[in-house]
């Protein structure tokens, strides 16, 4: 019964969460903290805390997490594939319709449209990531002081190594995270 | 040809590989999916790979498992499109499992923290580095409209907070509008010249 509970209320989750994993969080809190009280809010802020240090999609690192809490690792996977489940469905539905009708100039036109704006919103999220590594949790000031000058110099030569040497991103983001580590720890 | 197998294993492996290392969110999936799939190992034209990531945003869920789910069945079909899935939950899922018994610990683990802070750099810069590469190419189609549409939907994202998928929804438009017009001009240039 638990199980069935879990497999909906992750399935409305992922059915409901549009444009990016913090479109999720209030839905999730929700689900978990306020319908099920599964989690508390304490408990919930830890959760996405950790779904933000953790690889993966929030909506999939939540339901592991819950799902675990809740009701071990058969919870787990129900919550993961319910998760799961809408995206499948409506992406599968999606897919064929453009892999069918592709070729028809509407779809190209609205695709042809649609490339550059994925291309900003990609941007977007990128920038968004920048500035909190270098701002902090804080966010943009004009303050000097509050410019986290390791970030600005860890970006600046993983920027020059992907552009200049072609390194493979993981490695960059593997090295600038020990790096940094290092530093943050010894100072 | 290459064996079928082979393709669905590596798919399996690399998508593994990279949903290891998507710290920071699902747009940086999609830089990596587009220099494995794309650069490396060529499976996937650059253009594709932007018309699945649309329809990656235009779906409900996360951006990473329908990215993956495109990515998959484009390259081999739905078994390709599982091989992709399994690749892509499959990290998160064990790595969240295991943390979930010392979450507490775990979240304020000084080193952990510290190597974090270290990756948001380098997660940065492995965004900027693939939206530079595709923002030129935007450029190096000398579209105004493309361009237009690149630079509005940034300012509306990143500055005004419009959520995606209005931003979606009217560029989506645009293209379809845009399309149409140059099918009435190709219709109407075609009168002319008889």
């Amino acid at each position: 019964m638990t199980l069935l509970k879990l497999f909906w209320s992750f399935f409305q989750i992922g059915m409901f969460s549009f444009g990016g994993g913090m479109a999720a969080i209030p839905l999730i809190q929700n689900q978990i903290v306020n319908l099920h009280h599964w989690l508390t809010l304490t408990e919930f802020t830890d959760l996405i805390t950790i779904a933000e240090m953790t690889p993966g999609p929030i909506a999939i690192n939540s339901a592991t997490f819950v799902g675990i809490r809740i009701a071990g690792i058969p919870g787990a996977v129900v919550a993961t594939i319910g998760c799961v489940l809408p995206s499948c469905i409506i992406v599968s539905i999606l897919a064929w319709i453009y892999f069918k009708f592709k070729e028809l100039t509407a779809i190209q036109g609205i695709l042809s449209g649609l490339r550059p704006a994925i291309v900003s919103l990609i941007a977007s999220a990128g920038l968004s990531v920048f500035m909190l590594a270098v701002w902090g949790e804080g966010g943009f000031s004009t303050n000097p002081q509050s410019i986290n000058l390791v970030s600005v110099l860890l970006f600046a030569v993983a920027l020059f190594v992907l552009r200049k040497w072609k390194l493979n991103p993981i490695y960059v983001m593997l090295g600038s995270g020990i790096i940094g580590g290092a530093i943050y720890l010894m100072v | 040809m290459v064996n079928k197998k082979y393709i669905y294993i590596k798919l399996f492996t690399s998508t593994f590989y990279l949903s290891a290392f998507t710290f920071g969110g699902g747009y940086v999936i999609i830089s990596l999916m587009k220099k494995k799939f794309v650069d490396d190992l060529q499976w996937i034209e650059e253009d594709e790979m932007l018309n699945l990531t649309a329809i990656a945003q235009s779906s409900p869920g996360p951006v990473a498992v329908n990215a993956a789910i495109l990515l998959g069945y484009h390259v081999a079909g739905p078994l390709g499109a599982l091989a992709t899935i399994l690749g892509t939950i499959l990290p998160p899922f064990i790595i969240l499992s295991v943390i979930s018994v010392f979450y507490a610990a775990f979240r304020d683990n000084i080193v952990v923290n510290a190597v974090l802070k270290g990756m948001q750099a380098g997660v940065a810069a492995v965004i900027a580095d693939v939206v530079l590469k595709l923002g030129s190419n935007v450029f190096k189609e000398k579209d105004i409209v493309s361009v237009i549409i690149m630079i509005g939907s940034f300012i509306l994202s990143f500055l005004f907070g419009i959520n995606v998928m209005y931003i979606i929804l009217v560029c989506g438009c645009i293209g379809a509008v845009k399309a149409l017009f140059q099918v009435k001009k190709g219709q109407k240039d075609g009168e002319h010249s008889q």
